[in-house]
C-alpha cells in the first residue's frame, strides 16, 4: 500500500473521528459515542503505521492531535460521586488521620507547648504580653472581649464574620500545607507561631479577667478549628518528610505519591474549617449562656475526638 | 525545540508527544488569569455592595474561592486549561498524557503558594529552569505538566515549491523533523548559510554545499507527501 491508497482508505474514518471528538470536547455528548474507542484505536494504529512506514510528517502532524484528543476523552478519571464523598467522611479521612497518629502527636505538642508556655507565663508576669504582641493589638483584643454586649451584633456581621473566618483561617490552614514542602519548615513553624499567638491573645485575656467572655466564645468552635490547624501542620510536615526520607523511591517520586495520598486530608482540612467557620460566626457570638456554650463546646470536642478515635474501623 | 519534547506511549503502543510549556508563556496565561479575576472580583463587589456588610462577607467567601479554587476548577472542568492558558494555548495534562483530575489540579495549585515564595514565583521559576520538563513545584508533587495544545501544524504547503527526493535511508522521525525544520526555515536564511548548515547533513545528502541544501529541501518535500 502507498501513501495515496492509504490516504484513500483511511481518511473518510479521521473525518468522521475528528467530527465525534468535536462533538464530545463541547457537548460531552455524541449520538455514535459507542464508537469512540474502536475509531480511536485504529486512529492510533494509523499514526503508528504513518511513522513506521514514513508516509510524511504532514501526515503525522494530522493525526497525532486527533489521537491525543482522543486520549484526552478516554483515559478521564472517575467523576465525583456521592458515594466517594460519603466513604470518604465516613472511612477514608478518619483512617487517614490514624495513619498519622504519630505525625498528629508531634504536631499536637508542637501547637500546643508554646501555647501552654505562654499562657504559664503570661499567668506569672503580665506584662510579658508586651513583648509578644503590639500595645494595639493587646487593646484591639480585650476590647473585643470587654463585655458581653459585643455579641449581640447583627446577624450582618455574623456573615462578614464568617467571610473573614474561612478566608483567613483556611487560607492560613492551606498555606501551612503547601509550605510543608520545604522540608517541613513552613508547616513547623506556622505551627509554633500560631500556638503562641493564640497562647498570648488568650493567656492575657484570661489573666486579665476577661476569661468569662473569652472562654465560652472559643470553647465551640475550637474543636474543629484547633484540629483543622494540627492537621495542616501534619499534612504539611508529612509533604517535607517525604522528600527527606523517600524510603526506596526517588525524592521527586515520594513526593509526588505522598501528595496524592493527602489529597483527602486537605478535603478533610477544609472542610473542618468551614464548621469552624460556621460554629465561630453564628453559635459562639450567640447571646447564649456560658453554662450552656461550655456544654455544646465540650459536647463537639468529644464528637470531634471520637470520630477522629472510632470512625471507619471495622466492626 | 526538540529538547522540549517528550513522549509518552498510550495504552495503544503509540507515542504522544508533547511540547513541553516553559515560563514565558505561562507567565502571560498567569498574568491574564489575575486580571480576569480582578475584573470578577471587581464585578461581585459591585453587585455585593447592595447587601452592605453581610455582602462583605459573602466577598471574603468569593475572594477566597477566587485564589485557591479559580484555577482547580477550570484545570478540571475547562479541559485542562483556564481561560489565560487557554488564551496562550496551553493545557494541563498529568505526566502520563491523561486529563489532569481534581486531586491532581487541587494539589498543583495549592502548592502555586510555595512556588510563589519568596517573591513573584522564585522557587517555581528556579524549579522550571532546574527540570527538564519545566514543571514547577506544584507540578512536582502533583505529577503533572503543562504543555502547548497544538503541537507545530507542518503542511507541504510551507515548503518552498521543489521536486521531491527520497532520502536514501528510512530516517528517524527526530531525524525527519530536523530534515523539515530545516526546509521550513530555509527561506529566512542567506544562501551561504543554509549551505553552512546543510553540510551537517553531508552524509544524508552526498553532496556539500548549495547542492546540499538543494537536496535537503527536495527530501522535506518527499517527507511532507510530495511525490
Amino acid at each position: 500500500m502507498n501513501r495515496a491508497l492509504f490516504l484513500d482508505q483511511r481518511q473518510e474514518e479521521w473525518l468522521r473521528f475528528e467530527r465525534m471528538v468535536a462533538e464530545l470536547e463541547s457537548k460531552g455528548r455524541s449520538e455514535d459515542a459507542f464508537e469512540l474507542p474502536s475509531l480511536y484505536r485504529r486512529v492510533c494504529q494509523d499514526l503508528a503505521l504513518v511513522r513506521s512506514r514514513s508516509y510524511g510528517a504532514d501526515l503525522e502532524s494530522r493525526l497525532h492531535p486527533l489521537v491525543l484528543r482522543g486520549h484526552q476523552l478516554l483515559y478521564r478519571g472517575h467523576p465525583l460521586s456521592w458515594e466517594r464523598v460519603v466513604d470518604f467522611l465516613a472511612v477514608g479521612f478518619p483512617r487517614l488521620v490514624r495513619e498519622e497518629t504519630r505525625l498528629v502527636l508531634l504536631c499536637s505538642a508542637l501547637f500546643l507547648l508554646p501555647m501552654v508556655g505562654v499562657v504559664l507565663a503570661l499567668s506569672f508576669d503580665g506584662d510579658l504580653i508586651y513583648s509578644l504582641l503590639k500595645p494595639e493589638q493587646v487593646m484591639e483584643y480585650e476590647a473585643m472581649y470587654a463585655d458581653e454586649g459585643t455579641f449581640g451584633r447583627e446577624s450582618d456581621s455574623d456573615v462578614l464574620m464568617f467571610g473573614f473566618y474561612i478566608y483567613n483561617n483556611i487560607g492560613i490552614a492551606l498555606r501551612t500545607f503547601a509550605t510543608g514542602i520545604f522540608f517541613g519548615i513552613g508547616a513547623i513553624f506556622t505551627l509554633v507561631f500560631n500556638g503562641l499567638f493564640l497562647g498570648a491573645v488568650g493567656g492575657h485575656l484570661v489573666a486579665s479577667g476577661y476569661g468569662g467572655t473569652f472562654l465560652p466564645f472559643v470553647v465551640g468552635h475550637g474543636a474543629f478549628e484547633l484540629t483543622g490547624i494540627v492537621l495542616a501542620g501534619v499534612a504539611g510536615t508529612r509533604l517535607g518528610l517525604s522528600l527527606i526520607t523517600p524510603g526506596n523511591r526517588s525524592r521527586i517520586g515520594s513526593l509526588a505519591v505522598q501528595s496524592r495520598r493527602l489529597v483527602p486530608m486537605i478535603w478533610g482540612i477544609i472542610l473542618l474549617l468551614l464548621l469552624a467557620a460556621f460554629v465561630e460566626a453564628f453559635w459562639s457570638s450567640s447571646g447564649a449562656p456560658a453554662p450552656v456554650r461550655y456544654g455544646v463546646g465540650a459536647a463537639l470536642w468529644i464528637a470531634v475526638i471520637s470520630y477522629f478515635v472510632f470512625g471507619g474501623r471495622r466492626r | 525545540m526538540l529538547d522540549t519534547r517528550f513522549s509518552v506511549e498510550t495504552p495503544e503502543g503509540v507515542d504522544l508527544s508533547l511540547a513541553v510549556a516553559g515560563p514565558a508563556p505561562r507567565a502571560l496565561a498567569w498574568v491574564i488569569d489575575s486580571f480576569l479575576r480582578l475584573i470578577g472580583y471587581g464585578v461581585v463587589a459591585t453587585l455585593l455592595a447592595v447587601l452592605g456588610t453581610a455582602g462583605e462577607g459573602l466577598f471574603l467567601i468569593v475572594l477566597f474561592l477566587g485564589e485557591w479554587f479559580y484555577p482547580v476548577l477550570f484545570e478540571v472542568k475547562g479541559r485542562g486549561a483556564t481561560p489565560g492558558k487557554r488564551a496562550l494555548g496551553l493545557i494541563v495534562l498529568h505526566d502520563d498524557g491523561t486529563p489532569v483530575g481534581w486531586s491532581a489540579a487541587l494539589i498543583r495549585n495549592l502548592l502555586r503558594f510555595a512556588d510563589f515564595l519568596p517573591l513573584a514565583y522564585g522557587f517555581g521559576l528556579a524549579s522550571m529552569l532546574i527540570d527538564r520538563r519545566f514543571r514547577r513545584l506544584g507540578d512536582l508533587a502533583a505529577g503533572t505538566l503543562v504543555v502547548h495544545r497544538e503541537p507545530m501544524q507542518v503542511s507541504l504547503a510551507q515548503l518552498r515549491p521543489v521536486a521531491a527526493l527520497a532520502p536514501p535511508v528510512l530516517l528517524q522521525p527526530e531525524e525527519q523533523r530536523a530534515v523539515v525544520d530545516f526546509a521550513r526555515r530555509r527561506s529566512s536564511w542567506t544562501d551561504d548559510r543554509a549551505a553552512e548548515l546543510a553540510n551537517a547533513a553531508a552524509p544524508l545528502t552526498g553532496a556539500r554545499g548549495g547542492l546540499g541544501a538543494a537536496r535537503l529541501e527536495a527530501m522535506a518535500a518527499w517527507l511532507l507527501g510530495s511525490r
